[in-house]
């Protein structure tokens, strides 16, 4: 199973963490700070695996971003590689073309899509289409949410003038 | 679009990226913090979306790295909030700031149950959402059954369902009770005929972990897998959504076949037959492409299946297929395919015998372990050990010894260790292995564990042929500048033994010997010295005809150390200064250590425990348990078979005679007074396998107490087992006299309870007596029940223990008087001083009416 994902930029700092294993706050702190020395310092021509700890890190680099996936020692790392690079499709289609900005201003849309791919540290959804269709959903239910809200306040503002 | 919905938030993410350095930083976020906890202090002003921009905030200061150690409750809140945005925003910061070990997730249970049986399809999408992420035990007990009913409900849509399966994979893994088995396994069955592939995937990941650990249940979900890549294989009626990049579903072609290694077998043959169509054409037919993910997909796919096919231990032809695949992998371009190939060369391993094609490869694999690469290297290492026999242990033993001049520390060790067990276990000859263990000393001292020394010393001393060369060979490495200490210690000790062998070669003379090794003195630490002065005693005695200048030296030396403040070291010298006024006698007291008995190597048993556990048991490993670690012989025959969990099984206390017999004796004392005394006449059947011996035997080479090897043991059973012979109690019951019958057999209860720690020790138709035990280490606590089984009370009541000398027991006061159908609980405090194989007697008497028993 995966057991935590990590996202962080060339300078080593955090753009997305996500825990299917408890690890308290401190134990989170010391592992970003070991895998970033680990896998940051990594030259391009190396394979996308490192051990460590008794685990695996699967990782790739998106531009200035490091995807990080940690599973066990005896899972599919092709496999892993792959859920990441589905996971950057999906997030591409979702803002058009994204960028590591769309990911730091819009962290908890990351969030949301993150939670339609991988469950309990497992592939949930394989099909791109499925994904985005649910996050849309998702989106327009906030949506409808906010302009309910709106116009009741509407309503009220003038109700008290 | 790079604005997100919330402004306030916005605003924040830029004020925190316009900070010029990590002051200012640390000075907005304290600010925004202090901000957030007024409000949230006052709840009241606090608008929905307010609340929700502030548990991002939040969520995003605990991304940056700061403590964030208030507003948990405000999240957890805000999931029993009404309206859909709010509770979003509530399950997912708290799935990625909580985990289950947060007493606070507690207070959901509730809200999410309602939200689990609810209605609300997207507010059940969000609960098992965060149950699947970060749901505990608790979570396991109180919500498995309402989401079982949701995974096979034909009313829920696929959105859901697949949710529900991996959100009962968790809770599973949680708490493996939860799924019963005898009802699911049908469930499973008609789950993987599902037609929604997103269900279908979610729904294999649970088939794995719940086949992991238990394939006898499931067998009816064997043929439909074997479908369900019948299917993928054929590509038909796939959607098009859940082809990536041409390739049906990678993932749950993967996941299929994980499952399918778990089976052991596949019975019916037409099965047998469709699934190896399906693995020939995979492994025939996975070529390599342009297209990155496409050639990662469809490798992924690829190595599972080789990993397949090595589990059902296909005919030969498929296995060679196999290889000869690896065997490409491990020369292309590509790390990631050198470095798969390469772990799955390791596997093969494992499975069948396939060494001698693997063989074939060995230059490339060497060559591998020159990689730039660590993960790779680390590949090739693994690989190497794995196939080394005697064949080729000699160059590869070699190239890992020049391997380790430039390998990085963090390897070292495991190197070394690697290193010292290949040469251990395929040494061509006894001298090369001794070239080879100080070769890696003199190179990576630091990483050589004491074990590794420990035993080359002990195969010298068991080889006399060898006795000469090793002597010869310490000497030449002392004559180097520099030399690490652990081979100060080793040249010392065997020079100390043997040098006397070497007496007649030119540059060995005893005195020369001595002015080698005490120019080394100033350079070691504490720990050393001892030794060194154990080699000058020797050294001194082995000189024949004496040599007084020599002598003199030597006992100037000792006379220094008299006042060391170290004890080892002062014991020594006082000793040793005595010893050499002896003369004559000195030849016996320092003669030759020796030989070892054959045990397994503590080496081995090392690098077996340094293998780390997973929560699900591969089938990797499942099968790798099944292999036995070979004992070292090279001398002897070795005696003992040493795993651990066999030792408990074979612990039975064999009372020494000699007790038995003071018992009889004494017994014809006391009976006149009437005491009841029980006596164990025979001893216990079954004597004790040899690893008692080993475990009791104190050899420097065990090195730590054998208390120490305790902890694993425990570990390894699991169950209150009396952990080692030396320390199992055992109060014999002795039993003589025909007054009062006791009832059921006591040589029997005596057995039962040196394996456990409860159980009846005594019974007889008053009164029943028993024992539960706790122990930690050579500590324990054990407390007699006596029950007075009767209606009258039983008074003048009286127990004795007789501890033999290698125990120390204290025994609470016992009453005097029990009364009727009461039971009374005596505590005895034990600790064991040294390892024997006595027992102790309990001597019990008590007064039934007018009958003294």
């Amino acid at each position: 199973q995966i057991h935590f994902v990590l996202l962080i930029s060339r300078q080593g700092k955090v753009r997305l963490t996500k825990w299917y294993s408890p690890y308290t706050q401190k134990e989170r702190t010391k592992v970003i700070r070991e895998l970033s020395g680990m896998i940051l310092t990594r030259g391009p021509k190396l394979c996308n695996f490192v051990e460590w700890r008794g685990y695996k890190v699967v990782y790739k680099r998106y531009a200035s971003l490091y995807f990080c996936m940690c599973i066990d020692q005896e899972d599919n790392e092709l496999e892993v590689l792959e859920i990441i690079h589905h996971f950057v499709e999906i997030l591409d289609r979702y803002f058009g073309s994204v960028c590591e900005l769309d990911l730091i201003f819009n962290f908890h849309k990351a969030y949301y899509i993150l939670d339609e791919l991988v469950i309990a540290g497992e592939l949930q959804e394989s099909s791109k289409k499925t994904v985005a269709r649910l996050i849309a959903a998702q989106d327009s239910l906030v949506e409808a949410a906010k302009e309910e809200a709106s116009s009741l306040s509407n309503i009220i503002a003038q109700a008290t003038k | 679009m790079a604005l997100s919905g919330m402004r306030g938030l916005s605003v924040f993410i830029s004020d925190i990226r316009n900070c010029q350095n990590k002051e200012q930083e640390r000075l907005r976020v304290d600010k925004e913090l202090g901000n957030v906890r007024t409000r949230f202090k006052n709840e009241k002003g606090l608008t929905p979306y307010e609340k929700k921009k502030y548990v991002w905030k939040m969520l995003y200061i605990y991304m940056l790295g700061y403590d964030v150690d208030f507003g948990h409750m405000e999240a957890v809140s805000l999931i029993s909030a009404p309206k859909y945005p709010e509770k979003q925003v509530g399950y997912i910061v708290t799935s990625c700031l909580l985990n289950e070990n947060h007493d606070f997730l507690r207070l959901a249970i509730n809200t999410v149950r309602n939200d689990i049986i609810g209605r609300n399809e997207t507010f059940q999408c969000l609960a098992l959402t965060l149950v699947g992420n970060i749901g505990g035990r608790e979570f396991a007990e109180s919500l498995a059954p309402d989401v079982q009913k949701l995974l096979i409900s034909s009313s829920c849509r696929p959105l859901v369902r697949k949710k529900a399966a991996l959100c009962l994979l968790r809770l599973f893994r949680k708490n493996p009770d939860v799924v019963n088995v005898d009802g699911w396994s049908d469930r499973m069955a008609q789950l993987l005929d599902e037609r929604d592939f997103g269900v279908l995937t979610s729904s294999m990941s649970l088939l794995v972990a719940l086949v992991a650990s238990n394939h006898e249940a499931y067998w009816s979900c064997l043929p439909k897998c074997v479908k369900v890549l019948e299917r993928l294989a054929r590509s038909q009626d796939i959607p098009q959504e859940y082809t990536y990049y041409g390739i049906p579903s990678p993932w749950l072609q993967v996941k299929t076949m994980r499952a399918l290694q778990y089976f052991p077998t596949i019975e019916d043959p037409s099965t047998r037959r469709s699934l190896f169509e399906v693995l020939q054409r995979i492994l025939m037919g996975t070529d390599v492409v342009k297209n990155v993910n496409k050639n990662n997909a469809s490798h992924s796919v690829l190595f599972e299946a080789l990993a397949l096919v090595m589990h059902l231990d296909a005919e030969k032809e498929m296995m060679s297929q196999c290889v000869a695949l690896l065997g490409k992998f491990i020369a292309v371009r590509e790390p990631n395919i050198r470095y798969l190939g390469l772990e799955n060369m390791t596997r093969m391993l494992m499975v069948t015998d396939v060494q001698d094609i693997i063989k074939r490869h060995q230059a490339q694999i060497i060559t591998s372990l020159k990689d730039p690469d660590i993960s790779i290297r680390r590949r090739a290492l693994d690989l190497l050990y794995g196939m080394c026999d005697v064949s080729n242990a000699k160059d590869i033993v070699e190239e890992l010894l020049q391997y380790l001049n430039t390998a990085e520390f963090v390897m070292r060790e495991e190197l070394s260790l690697k290193i010292a067990i290949l040469a251990e276990k395929f040494a061509p000859d006894l001298s090369w292995y001794v070239d080879v263990i100080l070769q890696l000393i003199d190179k990576a001292g630091d990483f050589v564990s004491d074990d590794i020394w420990f035993r080359v010393v002990q195969f010298v001393t068991n080889n006399e042929d060898l006795q000469p060369y090793a002597a010869l060979k310490a000497r030449e490495y002392l004559d180097k500048p520099a030399i690490h200490e652990t081979m100060v210690k080793v040249s010392a000790y065997i020079l100390g033994e043997y040098s006397h062998l070497l007496a007649r070669r030119p540059g060995c003379s005893p005195k020369e010997i001595f002015s080698l090794i005490h120019e080394k003195l100033p350079t070691v630490s504490t720990s050393t010295i001892p030794i060194l002065l154990s080699t000058y005693a020797k050294i001194l005695m082995h000189t024949q005809p004496p040599d007084s200048e020599l002598q003199n030296q030597i006992l100037a030396i000792f006379r220094k150390y008299e006042s060391c403040i170290d004890a080892e070291i002062q014991q020594r010298a006082v000793e040793y200064l005595e010893l050499s006024k002896k003369g004559a006698a000195l030849m016996d007291v320092l003669a030759e250590m020796p030989k070892f008995p054959e045990r397994q190597s503590s080496l081995i048993k090392k690098a077996e425990d340094t293998e780390a556990d997973t929560a699900e048991q591969s089938a990797h490993k499942l099968r790798t348990q099944q292999q036995t670690s070979n004992a070292l012989a090279v001398t002897d025959q070795p005696s003992a078979n040493g795993t651990p969990p066999v030792s408990h099984l074979g612990l039975v206390k064999v009372p020494s005679m000699t007790n038995t017999d003071r018992n009889l004796a004494d017994q014809g004392e006391t009976e006149p007074n009437g005491t009841l005394s029980v006596v164990d006449p025979q001893p216990p059947s079954a004597p004790s396998p040899d690893v008692l011996g080993d475990l009791l035997g104190p050899l420097a080479i065990e090195g730590p107490q054998p208390d120490a090897a305790q902890p694993a043991h425990n570990l390894g059973s699991g169950v209150g087992v009396a952990p080692n012979a030396e320390d199992a109690l055992a109060l014999a019951p002795v039993e003589e006299t025909a007054t009062v019958q006791p009832i059921g057999n006591i040589a029997e209860r005596f057995h039962a309870l040196v394996l456990k720690d409860s159980g009846i020790l005594y019974e007889d138709p008053y009164i029943q007596i028993g024992i539960k035990a706790e122990w930690r280490a050579h500590h324990g606590r054990l407390v007699l029940f006596l029950g007075n089984k009767n209606t009258a009370p039983l008074i003048s009541v009286q127990a004795l223990i007789l501890p033999p000398s290698h125990l120390r027991m204290e025994l609470s006061l016992v009453p005097e008087t029990i009364p009727p159908r009461a039971q009374v609980q005596c505590p005895l405090e034990v600790v064991n001083l040294r390892p024997s194989r006595d027992l102790a007697v309990l001597d019990f008497s008590y007064n039934f009416g007018a009958q003294l028993v």
